[in-house]
């Protein structure tokens, strides 16, 4: 990199920690956090179910974050990647946020990183699994308080050889979270002696499942794995049941297979088998305060997507504790995080080097409308990061 | 309006744009300088849809095609020249354009429209499916090209200051260039196309080679703005190339008025403008931005530069009475 | 692929194109009669899933639903029509393009508003609720057979009203030529009418008829939009008949493409369009 853009970014920073140093003259601001969420189009649910877990925790928090107020600056990321920069720049640029909090659509979550790392803005991000992001593209701003695509799929990989399944065909959208899934499964799988026998990939968002039914009905492997989330997961449960092949060969997926989308499915996922963070009937008493509370706040049950949001509120509230509340001291704040313990609904997790939770799987089951927990299939799984630096 | 009245507004939004940057606000520096990669984007599709009369629905395919071309051709440690990576970008859109355009010319009307899409649509998935361009997760543009000339530098694109200059600096040359072309006699034979094909084929212009001309033109203009945005922004998707982005500019154009450069460009920044003011007036910005989308089509048929015709005409119907 | 597994894919294909020309038959009436390019055409098809949706949960029957859900949409875009598309006639496409556009916007999120942003299911009306056995692990469900029956119906229905009936006459005949239409002294407005709220109602039956096994969602109609058009744009516009054609060339190809090459699977129907256009710029059969 040439001397000139140095120099220019030298003074940039210098002008901008001067209006820091200025702005904090002012003395306890307010927290300025940066929600940059899909609040329109397909995941809009999943923004509002973060964006209700994050202001739950600051509510239980007093209304503040390391002891001072909150302000919100909300951007509707609408999950397009072609906005996602001049969004991300939005907050940081022009509202100046501490944090900025996003996003569901990893596209955009690395459009996003981009920016953090360029203008040394904190970042956590409170769903989009691209391995990537804590993996080659990590960074010291950059953390997650989600999962890597690689987790929940390496841990059911792990399980499924385990139980002696020898031959499974698997399935996904071609784009690179399912892409990620597949192969943190193959990886895991392969490893513990199975054999990966067919893969198989449609464009995104087609939702024509029933050539690869009948392709599957004709391979008979041992059992499927697939990646699909929102409402393509919901029909491809729904197709896969109604080509009775449910009863006959075993459907397994990384859990947002089933999250959310229970009742979409009618009954097709009844007895279907996840993996994931996150599971319903924990009986560990974070889980249930956090789930009356937020019963009661938002008249509706919280989901993994929830708990994301929730701990991306109790990961900067422990950055913010060790910096002594001031969201400027940056290198403490982000010390402070990467060496806490978060005490989540989904079970205590620590975060690893490149700023990933490292967590427990659990295996669940779909009973009624819930994913209840069977038993924590991997313990403590850390991703690999692979290409990090950090 | 007269001639020199004309140019000194014009003069005067140049000189206003190239203050700007004295704001100082990083914010408003970028903001205004993608505002004006998409007018450049706006005006590329103008010379098809407001000057040869080809409505095409997937503009986007060029601007994607240079955005990524920029990304995939510079190495990854360290910036790629300037007058390698923009010739080359500029190059690969217009290619694009000029092999597709072979193919879709043969069609008029609806199907045109319709052609123009499935193209752009074929290129939106050979990004996204394709591991070309780091598939549906898009790709960094770690470096900006360097514009040094055997160790002379000129300016510096990684300076945000240099780089809204060079973006505004382009559009001026794109507009003076697309007006200077509109006078001469191809522009001429491309208006005269659009008024009334038939008439200018039997005065003995073979039209296909001139539309030809024209989509490979606006390709490769359309492509210099994908590739300001690349290098501007550093990071590339697929949803560059999407039909919502096509539709995004010929809702630029058609906003500005159609066959009016001044006019496009102005609606590029209402466009702009529009978005960012609904999406922080309300969560609900959508339901705004279509009511205002049908409303211009409904209401306001000559676009922002029929404003002033409509103004004059209203004021002089007062007269009258 | 064996035999059997062929003979399977062969009717994977048939029943999702006939899924497909019961989205675009409504697409191409309003193209071609009406000279409207829509793109608020995929609205129509999510306005029709979460109209089941809706009216299933309230009247507890899918059956009721449709029932109740046909004249609700044909109101609509009788509706729609009076207040906006009929002012748009004598303007260009490209005015037509943006209208439409806006209303995708305002549609997406009035569904917003009114019904939230969840993913939900519809129940299979019970008596359709089985399958049939075709291998030993493989059944096919009865509902996504008795779909395609009902797209068939529909297109012979149509068929039979375009090239039978007196309406059908003055549809074909204000394809062709509008200002003789009118010269005649039929009252063209109110056919386009009769079209556009046709058209609307086929994209909601179409929703309706595909929301148990689609379930409905967010931005639903968007991803039936663009391939409805390519199928329209295949048949010819204006095609009753090339559209059922067209969609069932579409079906085939998406089908097989996904099976046999599926790292291009997501080129195929536009290749397969352009290959068209170039051997038949006006699309299959041009009229219908």
């Amino acid at each position: 990199m040439n001397k000139k853009f140095s120099a220019a970014r030298n003074f940039v920073l210098s002008a901008a920690l001067v209006a820091a140093g200025l702005g904090s003259a002012h003395a306890e601001d307010k927290v300025k956090v940066g929600l940059m969420l899909p609040y329109t189009g397909t995941y809009a649910a999943l923004g509002n179910a973060i964006t209700n877990g994050f202001k739950q925790f600051v509510e239980e928090n007093g209304g503040k974050l390391g002891g001072r107020e909150v302000e919100y600056f909300t951007v509707d990321d609408e999950s397009n990647p072609a906005k996602a920069t001049e969004n991300a720049k939005k907050l940081v640029s022009r509202e100046k946020v501490d944090v900025l909090v996003g996003t569901v659509h990893s596209g955009v979550a690395l459009a996003m990183a981009k920016v953090a790392r360029d203008t040394k803005t904190l970042m956590i991000i409170p769903n989009a699994g691209a391995n990537d992001l804590t993996g080659p593209l990590c960074s010291p701003y950059v953390f997650r308080s989600s999962f890597s695509a690689w987790q929940p799929s390496y841990a059911m990989g792990e399980a499924l050889a385990k139980k002696g399944v020898k031959n499974v065909a698997t399935v996904t959208w071609k784009y690179s979270f399912g892409e990620e899934s597949v192969a943190g499964f193959k990886e895991a799988f392969e490893k513990g002696g199975g054999k990966v026998v067919k893969e198989m990939t449609l464009p995104f968002p087609n939702v024509e499942f029933q050539p690869f039914l009948t392709e599957i009905a004709s391979a008979k492997p041992d059992a499927v794995f697939v990646f699909f989330a929102g409402a393509g997961a919901a029909k491809f449960v729904s197709d896969y049941a109604a080509a009775g092949l449910k009863s006959s060969i075993p459907l397994y997926g990384p859990g947002f297979l089933t999250d959310g989308n229970l009742a979409a499915m009618g009954g097709a996922g009844e007895g279907l088998l996840t993996t994931l963070h996150y599971a319903d009937g924990l009986t560990n008493a974070k889980d249930a305060a956090f789930r009356t509370k937020y019963a009661q706040t938002y008249k509706m049950q919280p989901d993994v997507y929830a708990v994301q949001g929730y701990d991306a509120a109790q990961m900067y509230e422990a950055g913010l504790k060790a910096a002594g509340g001031d969201p400027a001291k940056q290198e403490e704040v982000i010390k402070g995080m990467a060496s806490a313990t978060i005490d989540s609904p989904r079970g205590a997790f620590t975060l690893s080097k490149a700023h990933n939770p490292v967590q427990d799987i659990y295996m669940r089951q779909v009973k009624g409308d819930q994913n209840v927990v069977v038993e924590v299939v991997s313990k403590g799984l850390e991703d690999p990061a692979r290409g990090c630096k950090l | 309006m007269n001639v020199q009245a004309s140019l000194i507004l014009k003069l005067l939004v140049v000189a206003l744009l190239a203050c700007v940057p004295l704001t100082g606000e990083s914010f408003y520096i970028e903001i205004v300088g993608k505002i004006l990669v998409m007018a450049i984007f706006a005006m590329s599709l103008d010379l098809l849809v407001g000057f040869t009369g080809l409505v095409s629905f997937g503009h986007a395919a060029y601007f994607g095609i240079a955005a990524y071309a920029v990304a995939i051709l510079s190495p990854q440690y360290e910036a790629a020249s300037l007058w390698y990576v923009l010739p080359a970008s500029i190059g690969l859109s217009a290619l694009a354009a000029f092999v597709i355009g072979l193919f879709v010319l043969r069609t008029k009307g609806i199907y045109f429209i319709m052609v123009t899409l499935a193209f752009a649509q074929m290129a939106y998935f050979i990004f996204h499916d394709t591991p070309l361009g780091g598939g549906s997760d898009g790709m960094y543009l770690n470096n900006k090209p360097s514009a040094a000339i055997f160790g002379w530098e000129p300016f510096d694109l990684t300076n945000e200051v240099h780089m809204f200059y060079f973006i505004l600096v382009m559009m001026v040359l794109v507009y003076l260039f697309l007006t200077r072309i509109l006078q001469s006699p191809f522009g001429r034979a491309l208006v005269g196309i659009k008024s009334n094909e038939h008439r200018m084929q039997s005065l003995g212009y073979f039209t296909f080679r001139y539309k030809l001309g024209a989509f490979t033109l606006a390709g490769a203009l359309g492509g210099l703005a994908g590739f300001l945005y690349a290098v501007l922004f550093g990071f590339v998707t697929p949803e560059l190339l999407s039909w919502h982005e096509s539709g995004n500019v010929l809702l630029m154009v058609i906003l500005g008025g159609m066959g009016n450069l001044p006019g496009v460009i102005a609606g590029a920044f209402a466009f702009e403008a529009m978005r960012e003011v609904f999406a922080d007036l309300t969560k609900y910005w959508q339901l705004l931005m279509g009511g205002v989308i049908v409303a211009v089509v409904l209401f306001l048929p000559g676009g922002l530069a029929g404003i002033p015709g409509r103004i004059k005409r209203a004021m002089q119907g007062g007269d009258a009475k | 692929m064996d035999f059997a597994t062929f003979l399977i894919q062969t009717l994977n294909s048939l029943q999702y194109g006939l899924l497909l020309f019961l989205v675009a038959s409504g697409l191409t009436l309003v193209f071609g009669i009406m000279g409207i390019i829509n793109l608020a055409h995929g609205s129509f098809y999510m306005i029709g899933a979460y109209l089941a949706f809706v009216l299933t949960s309230a009247t507890g029957s899918l059956v009721m639903a449709i029932a109740l859900g046909i004249p609700l949409a044909l109101a609509f875009g009788a509706f729609l029509e009076w207040a906006l598309f009929a002012h748009l006639y004598k303007r260009d496409h490209l005015e037509q393009v943006l209208l439409t556009y806006g209303l995708i916007l305002i549609f997406e999120q009035l569904r917003s508003l009114l019904v939230g942003d969840d993913v939900h299911g519809v129940a299979i009306p019970a008596f359709l609720d089985a399958s049939i056995q075709l291998t030993d692990v493989m059944s096919y469900p009865v509902y996504r057979l008795a779909i395609s029956a009902v797209c068939i119906v529909l297109a012979i229905a149509l068929y039979y009203v375009i090239q039978r009936t007196r309406l059908g006459m003055m549809i074909r005949a204000g394809n062709d030529d509008r200002t003789m239409v009118e010269a005649l002294g039929i009252n063209i407005n109110m056919i386009y009418r009769v079209v556009f709220a046709l058209g609307v109602a086929l994209a909601a039956l179409a929703g309706m008829l595909a929301a148990p096994i689609s379930s409905v969602f967010p931005n639903m109609g968007s991803h039936v939009l663009i391939i409805s058009f390519v199928i329209v744009v295949i048949g010819g516009i204006g095609s009753v008949w090339g559209a059922l054609v067209a969609a069932l060339i579409v079906g085939f190809a998406d089908t097989f493409g996904k099976v046999l090459i599926p790292e291009l699977s997501g080129i195929v129907v536009y290749v397969v369009m352009a290959v068209v256009l170039l051997w038949r710029p006006e699309g299959i059969l041009k009229k219908g």
